[in-house]
């Protein structure tokens, strides 16, 4: 298998894109990205999206790309895995880059959602159909669901979910692609309207457009490019039963700690090596059980772990640094793609006033549904 | 919804169907094809329980359209007495007052209807014993 590289990235700014097409979105993702890696020509490409049928009535979406990238008629895919879409994307054009099949892979996702479709409804359909959305949960209700379980299992406050939300917010405030860059406090959060209790608008990630690209490359290619080389150390999914009610723990998102396992291992790490994470904050009870997964905490401690700063920007693992999809926003299939850029910028060193100092190694976490599907990558950043 | 499709799941949502694995035991709801516990293939059809506890809860008040008209209304996760978990409505109470541990009981009721023209659907809630 080939070692492969992350040679170039590109992102739209995220949030509500009233001008801009479903296709131009990713196309001017995947422009801006070869722009990055200033290559000339691409061999395969992976597009994530999860649901543009719903969206915007639009399917057959890998040949619709590449047609308006112009870069037809090489082979294109369309990714699905709900939320983890972009990041499956990602772990696909590994695969075709690692077999030898592809040299110049481009992946990514896009999400338009703000064009009058029912986003409640359409975002549901990533949970089981007849089991759960008939019986008329919600996504937030799903993520209310482990909330109050974990509230009741290991006493986390409604003030320790608010914390995730005041953090990313922050940390989105100087992400000039972010849909929301402004700061929130404490009590913003926890009196802002309920959606699903104990969940409010502010502890959920808002509906958004945009898109996010990447360019692959084997290792021998990056290395005769004059920029620092961002290699791939792992990339490890995972699944889980789709129903939330079907698993043994309400609390425990085994797709996820399942993932980070096998990506430690393939990267020969531990939870304590990683410099900087981006992670799937789609609400923020979400993010406190992903830091127990990773490992970054011990299991039930999540809440004090990110409201003692552990996670902030100088904290001990700062995650999020983009403003996570709480702030940055959640186009959902662009999601995973966005978040690999993230840790791309924060790698090169190019992440502005959000710049983790010396962050050598990096890892993204990106979830499909109630955490029904995640993939993990890890990254790492070569000495020159 | 199609009709076929909602015909499909009758068993299970008014005569609460399920499957008891021959192997290992595990009780299957819905029915599957295969145990995920160990891959067996024989099962023997057996009724769920009634009664069962909230192991969690939520609040709904932002709801897709053919839940819009019922908001606020309480979703849990109930574990019944055989140990299988479902999630289902919790009605007839106000929502502010359930709690983690409460014991319900399944009944038949009305789950959504799709506007005049649509198919009236129905399943199981549960209510406070
Ligand atoms: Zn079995």
């Amino acid at each position: 298998m080939r070692e492969v590289c992350i040679i170039g990235c590109g992102m739209t700014k995220f949030g509500e894109l009233w001008t801009k097409s479903f296709r131009d979105i990713f196309v001017e993702a995947g422009l801006k990205a070869i722009d990055d890696a200033g290559v000339d020509h691409i061999d395969s490409m992976y597009v994530g999206t999860m649901t543009s049928g719903l969206f915007v009535g639009q399917e057959h979406v890998g040949a619709l790309m590449a047609d308006y990238l112009g870069v037809a008629p090489i082979p294109a895919l369309r990714v699905e895995s709900a939320c983890c879409s972009g990041g499956m994307a990602i772990h696909q054009g590994i695969l075709d880059i690692a077999s030898g099949n592809s040299d110049i892979v481009l992946v990514g996702g896009v999400e338009k959602m703000n064009d009058g479709a029912d986003a409640t409804y359409a975002l549901s359909t990533a949970a089981d159909q007849e089991y759960e959305v008939y019986q008329g949960i919600t996504f937030p209700g799903l993520y209310a669901l482990i909330a109050q379980a974990h509230m009741h299992k290991y006493g986390t406050t409604r003030q320790q979910l608010a914390q995730v939300s005041v953090k990313n917010h922050y940390n989105g405030s100087m992400n000039p692609n972010a849909q929301f860059q402004r700061k929130v406090t404490l009590e913003q959060v926890m009196n802002a309207t309920l959606v699903a209790d104990p969940l409010t608008i502010l502890d959920c990630s808002p509906v958004s457009d945009g898109g996010a690209c990447l360019i692959l490359a084997p290792l021998e290619i990056a290395r005769k490019l004059n920029k620092p080389i961002i290699k791939i150390i792992a990339s490890e999914a995972a699944t889980d039963a789709l129903a939330l009610h079907q698993r043994k723990d309400i609390t425990t998102l085994n797709a996820v700690k399942v993932s980070a396992e096998k990506a430690y291992k393939k990267a020969g790490m531990k939870p304590s090596d990683i410099d900087v994470a981006e992670v799937h904050d789609c609400f923020t009870i979400a993010e406190l059980c992903i830091m127990e997964e990773l490992g970054f905490c011990e299991k039930g401690k999540s809440g004090k772990f990110v409201e003692d700063g552990n996670t902030a920007l100088d904290g001990k693992i700062p995650v999020n640094t983009s403003g996570g999809l709480k702030s940055k926003g959640h186009p959902v299939g662009a999601t995973g793609a966005a978040q690999a850029i993230e840790i791309v910028e924060q790698l090169r060193g190019s992440a502005g006033k959000r710049q983790i100092k010396n962050a050598k190694i990096g890892l993204a976490q990106n979830m499909g549904g109630s955490g029904a599907s995640s993939v993990v990558h890890i990254l790492k950043k070569l000495n020159d | 919804m199609p009709s076929p499709r909602y015909h499909r799941e009758i068993p299970q949502r008014y005569r609460l169907e399920a499957e008891k694995c021959k192997k290992c035991g595990k009780i299957l709801f819905p029915p599957r094809l295969i145990c995920p516990e160990c891959g067996s293939k024989n099962f023997e059809k057996v009724i769920l329980p009634e009664n069962g506890k909230i192991i969690t809860f939520t609040i709904i008040r932002v709801a897709p359209q053919q839940f819009e008209a019922e908001v606020p209304y309480a979703i849990a996760i109930v574990e019944l007495e055989n140990g299988v978990k479902i999630t289902t409505q919790v009605v007839d109470c106000k929502p502010e007052d359930l709690e983690i541990g409460n014991s319900v009981k399944l009944v038949f009721r009305k789950i959504q209807e799709e506007g005049k023209t649509g198919i009236i659907c129905y399943g199981y809630k549960a209510v406070l014993v």
